[in-house]
């Protein structure tokens, strides 16, 4: 068995009631935990994009990824590599900070990872950061120190670099021997 | 044509050549009832006891015929009486649609009387379900419906109806079922990329590739699964094994994918499997398993199963290559479709060494005869000698089950009835009364032990009022014989509630039903009563006494290595 990392799921789904829990039902009755979830609707009103990220090691992610193509209302899953694509999270933070010395500090502190501050109050700060995971991590664990009054993340979403779609995915056999599910 | 949502539903199912339906009838579903009372003569209703074995029936009825069950029944309880047989259907890959009706739209949501998420409970154990809150969706749904439950690797499909809908009118035209595919819903989903209706043309190369494998092996093996009798495989299949010169084992999901009385077949693979076959499997230098999961039961120790072979799965269900057992090649498609391809290309093969060393281990289990019960071999030996050859045999599970699918040599595609992936005690009886609907030309045995009986016996008044004459043998042992063969082997014989010497009177019990039973304990009773059945022509229950010890053999425990036999 190889070794458990991360590894990022994209997929494309109806977008209608109950296909959300459809999906993530999969995943806890495999055994899966999933690390992070992000659902919008794309440039096609009828269907959503899922992005997925789960640990697991390599072959379990082909089976998950084979299961996943089962469901009906899925049209394509992609596993996005992390080598070969663009990833991003938007962390908003809102951190304490009752003086005027602090509220400065979190502000370069804020210049220098490029977030944006979107709040100040006399006691807070709130933060907006658009980055990878090890860049939003990195910036949490400084403001730390400052006391983190609440944190929330949207879950990673992730496209592929160069010209390759999700939507072209499930017409090469390669990658999982792919073609087309017997309904 | 406007009509209501009932009367659409009933054109639907015409379009579908449904003929008959096993439910159960209820408040939120009473407007599809009072239309199918219009529709009397056109579609049979067969009301069962309880909606479980509505559930079983229609399940029974599509394994038999391979073609897609029908089941009603209402909202909450009824729908809930139902998961253990869509279940018992999702693991044995059966098409059946199942048809619930839930409240009116302006009731929903409300945990309002007889209310339940059906469609949420059902969600991993059918193919698809659908909430049904349009009635003009209703009949694009209901096509889809039964197009994905008999298509591709078939399973249970759930529509669940709300009330207002059925009594709704929407504009309805029929459609030969042979257009479906192109047109709504159906036509969507099969444009997509991602699913097909048919199963794909092999790939060349992947059926090339296994060719050289089988000609380069001197020491096949195949295993014959439950794809090849829901694919209806069997000339293929033999053909295949045929020209390989190959053993083949069967599963119990594949039992009639091959006639039993080949001289290919050891028999059965895996924890109940005979020597023959568990010692082909651990010496074999290629397996190629043909619709075949590599359950827990089979393949036992995934880690060493067939350790010294280069491992190939034939599956329609690309979920399930590489899932329980990694393999070294694999063709996704239709078990026959790739049989067949296979061969054209194939030339004879010969393995008459290979096959004398398999066939020298026993293929059969010896029981002791003697004292004053019958043994489980005796009681099959003379079902099979004084029933006809074609007789459909469906079993509940245990011992019983194990017994009859190791002695029986089943014929043909769905002549065994049996749970097999779910296990379900209590799917026997109903599933036995589907298939005898069915094939009303043909003998219906339900093979049955005291504790799966006194499950769904319920049952038997749906025999008796429909006369649907079906035999029950009940392997009574006065114990959960399979648990206590258990507790005899591995928890030192610690009988933990398994006893069950407070079972009912079987024969009183089906005369309490209208039927005739005699309860029997040697061959020349067990033959009278046999013969008995036959004559009388209906619904018949023979109990079956047998020694309460009496194992399954041989065993290999859980998780053991598939040669390390408990008992022989």
């Amino acid at each position: 068995m190889s070794e458990v990392k991360r590894h990022t799921l994209a997929a494309i789904v109806d977008n209608e009631a109950g296909v959300l829990s459809q999906v993530s039902r999969l995943f806890s009755r495999k055994g899966y935990n999933i690390e992070s979830l992000a659902v919008g609707t794309t440039s096609d009103p009828a269907v959503s994009r899922i992005t997925i990220e789960v640990l697991a090691d390599d072959d379990h992610i082909l089976l998950l990824a084979n299961q996943l193509r089962k469901l009906f209302p899925i049209h394509s899953v992609k596993l996005v590599p992390a080598s070969n694509s663009i990833r991003r999270e938007l962390v908003l933070l809102k951190v304490k900070a009752p003086t005027s010395a602090v509220r400065s500090e979190i502000i370069q502190i804020a210049n220098i990872f490029r977030a944006n501050i979107l709040d100040v109050s006399i006691g807070s700060l709130t933060l907006a950061l658009i980055g990878e995971e090890s860049k939003t991590i990195a910036i949490e664990r400084i403001l730390e120190e400052f006391e983190v009054l609440e944190l929330v993340r949207t879950g990673v979403i992730a496209l592929e670099r160069g010209q390759d779609t999700i939507y072209d995915e499930t017409k090469e056999k390669g990658e999982f021997n792919y073609g087309k599910n017997v309904l | 044509m406007r009509m209501t949502g009932a009367k659409i539903l009933m054109e639907c199912l015409l379009e579908q050549g449904v003929d008959t339906v096993f439910g159960y009838p209820g408040g939120t579903i009473l407007n599809v009832y009072d239309e199918m009372y219009r529709y009397d003569g056109k579609i049979r209703h067969i009301l069962t006891a309880h909606e479980q074995g509505a559930a079983h029936a229609a399940d029974g009825y599509a394994r038999s015929t391979g073609k897609v069950g029908v089941c009603f029944a209402t909202s909450g309880p009824g729908a809930t009486n139902l998961v253990t047989g869509i279940a018992t259907a999702y693991m044995d890959s059966s098409p059946v649609v199942f048809i619930s009706c839930n409240v009116s739209e302006n009731l929903m949501g409300k945990d309002s009387f007889q209310e339940v998420d059906i469609t949420g409970i059902t969600m991993p154990i059918t193919k698809c379900n659908y909430l049904v809150r349009d009635v003009a969706q209703l009949a694009d749904i209901v096509r889809e419906a039964f197009a994905i439950a008999r298509s591709g690797r078939p399973g249970p499909v759930l529509i669940d109806i709300l009330k207002n809908v059925t009594a709704e009118e929407a504009e309805f035209t029929s459609i030969p079922r042979s257009e479906h595919a192109n047109n709504g819903r159906l036509a969507a989903l099969i444009k997509r990329a991602s699913h097909d209706f048919r199963a794909p043309e092999p790939n060349d190369r992947d059926i090339n590739i296994l060719a050289d494998m089988i000609r380069a092996s001197k020491k096949p093996l195949l295993i014959c699964g439950g794809g090849v009798v829901r694919g209806r495989a069997q000339k293929e299949f033999t053909e295949f094994a045929e020209k390989i010169d190959s053993p083949v084992a069967i599963t119990v999901m594949g039992a009639g994918g091959i006639v039993g009385r080949n001289p290919l077949v050891t028999g059965m693979i895996g924890m109940h499997g005979t020597q023959a076959s568990n010692m082909a499997c651990d010496g074999c230098d290629l397996l190629v398993a043909v619709g075949c999961r590599f359950s827990d039961r089979v393949a036992l120790k995934p880690s060493s199963f067939a350790a010294q072979a280069k491992i190939v799965q034939i599956d329609i269900d690309r979920a399930e290559i590489n899932k329980n057992v990694k393999t070294d090649h694999h063709i996704v498609g239709d078990a026959a479709l790739v049989l067949s391809r296979l061969n054209e290309r194939l030339e004879p093969q010969d393995h008459a060494e290979w096959k004398k060393y398999v066939f020298s281990f026993k293929t059969e289990t010896e029981y002791d005869e003697g004292g004053n019960t019958l043994t489980p071999k005796q009681i099959l030996t003379a079902i099979a000698r004084l029933m006809p050859q074609d007789t459909i045999v469906s079993t509940d599970v245990g011992q019983h089950q194990m017994w009859a699918i190791q002695h029986f040599r089943f014929d043909y595609p769905g002549q065994l009835l049996t749970s097999g992936g779910f296990g379900t005690m209590g799917f026997g009886l109903g599933a036995a009364i589907g298939a005898k609907v069915a094939n009303p030309e043909k003998t219906v045995i339900h093979i049955t032990g005291d504790g799966s009986f006194r499950m769904n016996c319920n049952e038997l008044a749906t025999e008796q009022h429909y006369d649907i004459p079906v035999i029950t043998f009940v392997f009574d042992n006065r114990t959960l014989g399979m648990v206590r063969q258990w507790q005899n082997l591995i928890y030192d014989k610690r009988f933990s509630q398994t006893t069950l010497d407070f079972a009912p009177d079987f024969v009183k019990l089906a005369e309490a039903y209208g039927l005739k039973g005699c309860r029997v304990s040697n061959v020349a009773e067990l033959e009278r009563a046999i013969a008995e059945a036959r004559e009388y022509g209906h619904g018949y229950v023979i109990d079956c006494a047998i020694d309460t010890d009496e194992m399954v053999r041989p065993m290999v425990s859980g998780g053991a290595h598939i040669t390390e036999f408990i008992v022989s």
